[in-house]
């Protein structure tokens, strides 16, 4: 599957874009020429020999603060992917199965959930718990559960009805292990694409929340935060705000190219309806 | 069609009801209460426990869930802690602010979604239409604050100055004197949320050109631009209906970030700073109005679309009986 998913042009574009950030934000930090925290300058200053890309509002390197502020960043959005996919994953196959109580009161739980809007959601949170790394992975996490359990369990109710199924449940199969060994192989597709498209959302939420300040804290270097410290500074030098900006653009516009390979190869997305 | 508004209603209070629920126990049930939060960490015991007994925090928690359900219903929602205005006042003065950009947002987002929607859809695997599915590809995949920063950057700093770069509004001039404070939120706001109406459309208009009774008419002789717009155009109104009311709730949480960006004094703006300063009952309203407006949008956009489908309309038992509401379970019309 990998390899028809990267016969299509975008998908190959799109993995060398998201190849490529994630270098920098893994690997950067070992190569930044300051530490994150130390003054090399004047308040937004220009490239120059001590700060390639100059130096940010209060004077420090934007180069090394780039190369170690996207890690946090890329950490969270994966850990709170896998928590979404996982649990939705999960709700949709005992919902699916079921169609009967179980389905009733997950699904009806999921269209709650889906009255907030995911930003609404994390910062209630944030506001009252404060900005801790594990709830943030957890907010982010659920708040986008609903959408990923609406389509997975779809996928689900379409083929358990099939014949292969009334022969697990025939032979005396659990009902678990009809689900993890019978449905679930035939619900990877929907979730792989499931997986690309919270991954782009996910990232995108946690860089909003550390822009609004309400994620990571000062001074820790972070591209969302630089993006909003720097913000004021525009009309002086636009590196310390564009060069974060650039890697959020082409990480997530590199994961969504990826995503849109894979709904291609393993078919249809543009019937999704996502909120 | 009756039974079946009522049904959608009584689902919509019920939402509500349990977002209510779920609103209280996040923000009432916190660590260190209310009049704590009030009077702050170092305060004065006997003083906090006056405050506690006057806010009744030591009655049991159904009780005071009770009293503040009563007060948000009927409109009491208290004062802010940091400023000590109503909360009312407050909200609906940043409601007017938000109403406006949501409008103006609605009013271009569709227009604009729905023909260049149908544009794609005519020349299907097209050269437009490939620019459209990248387009909105990389759109859909770009956080809204990022939208805001590069335009930001491109018409209102570095690039040119043709736009102001914050939206700081005088409330004492009308809002329309100021249409170039709001040009940026709008712009970012339109950019971020017409992808998926744009696909949705294109989607559903693919299917309808590709059917049988679009062939028929032009069988029939009939003239290309009338097949479109007496024929197909139509079975496109549900499916706008649809994608507006996507639009909006996407617009509730956009918001937040895009108000924040440009200082824009909104519902998103204000919430954000309530979150920065924890002033929990400006949190609480606001995480209540938003929700009952995902609500009363569903509810609207479900109606008019069984009202301009008649297929729906004949089936609007089948439609009330049917898991979803029919705009989040959405099909394109005629297959």
């Amino acid at each position: 599957m990998i390899r028809d998913v990267l016969r299509s042009g975008r998908a190959r574009v799109g993995l060398a874009m998201c190849l490529i950030v994630v270098a920098c934000a893994l690997i950067g930090p070992y190569f930044a020429p300051h530490d994150t925290t130390e003054f090399v300058g004047i308040p937004f200053g220009f490239p120059s020999h001590t700060a390639p890309l100059g130096t940010d509002y209060v004077g420090r390197d934007v180069l090394s603060r780039f190369l170690a502020g996207g890690r946090n960043i890329l950490v969270l959005a994966v850990l709170s992917t896998l928590l979404n996919v996982g649990g939705g994953a999960i709700i949709a196959l005992v919902a699916g199965y079921s169609l009967r109580f179980a389905d009733e009161v997950l699904m009806r739980a999921m269209d709650f959930l889906l009255a907030f809007p995911p930003i609404v959601l994390a910062l209630m949170f944030v506001s009252v718990y404060g900005s801790a790394a594990w709830l943030i992975i957890l907010v982010v996490g659920i708040s986008q559960m609903p959408q990923t359990a609406r389509v997975i369990r779809a996928a689900v109710v379409q083929v358990r009805d099939l014949d292969f199924i009334k022969y697990a449940e025939g032979i005396g199969l659990s009902r678990r292990r009809t689900l993890r060994e019978q449905l679930l192989p035939n619900v990877v597709a929907p979730l792989m694409v499931e997986l690309g498209l919270r991954l782009t959302f996910s990232i995108g939420l946690i860089a909003s929340l550390d822009y609004l300040g309400l994620g990571v804290l000062p001074p820790t270097a972070d591209w969302g935060l630089m993006i909003q410290e720097n913000q004021a500074g525009l009309s002086v030098t636009p590196w310390p705000v564009l060069i974060p900006v650039l890697a959020i653009m082409i990480l997530t516009i590199g994961s969504n190219l990826v995503t849109d390979g894979i709904a291609r190869t393993v078919g249809g997305i543009d019937r999704r309806v996502e909120a | 069609m009756l039974a079946l508004i009522v049904r959608r209603l009584a689902v919509g209070v019920l939402i509500v009801w349990l977002v209510s629920i779920l609103v209280f126990l996040v923000t009432m049930l916190l660590p260190g209460d209310a009049a704590q939060t009030i009077l702050g960490r170092q305060a004065n015991p006997t003083a906090l426990a006056l405050l506690q007994k006057q806010m009744h925090l030591n009655d049991p928690a159904i009780v005071q869930y009770g009293r503040w359900l009563g007060d948000m219903v009927t409109g009491h929602w208290g004062k802010s802690l940091v400023s000590q205005d109503s909360v009312s006042s407050l909200v609906l003065t940043a409601a007017e602010n938000t109403g406006l950009v949501m409008l103006v947002t609605t009013l271009i987002a569709t227009p604009l979604a729905l023909i260049v929607g149908v544009a794609g859809a005519l020349r299907s695997e097209g050269a437009l239409d490939h620019v459209l599915s990248v387009a909105t590809l990389i759109l859909v995949a770009l956080p809204a604050f990022v939208i805001a920063v590069s335009l930001i950057f491109l018409l209102a700093t570095t690039v040119t100055h043709v736009l102001p770069a914050a939206s700081v509004i005088d409330p004492s001039a009308s809002l329309l004197s100021q249409w170039k404070l709001l040009a940026l939120p709008v712009l970012t706001l339109v950019l971020g949320v017409v992808s998926y109406p744009i696909r949705m459309i294109r989607a559903s208009m693919v299917e309808v050109l590709q059917s049988d009774y679009i062939l028929l008419a032009r069988l029939h002789g009939l003239a290309s631009p009338r097949v479109i717009i007496r024929h197909a155009l139509p079975n496109a109104v549900a499916t706008t209906i649809q994608a507006t009311a996507l639009n909006l709730i996407f617009l509730a949480g956009g918001v937040v970030v895009v108000e924040t960006v440009f200082s824009y004094p909104g519902i998103g703006y204000t919430f954000v700073q309530a979150v920065s300063d924890r002033d929990i009952p400006v949190i609480q309203t606001l995480v209540v109005l938003l929700a009952t407006f995902y609500v009363v949008v569903n509810l609207v956009a479900d109606v008019l679309v069984i009202l301009v489908t008649p297929r729906l309309r004949v089936d609007a038992r089948k439609a009330a009986d049917a898991d979803e509401p029919v705009m989040l379970a959405y099909e394109p019309i005629s297959s």
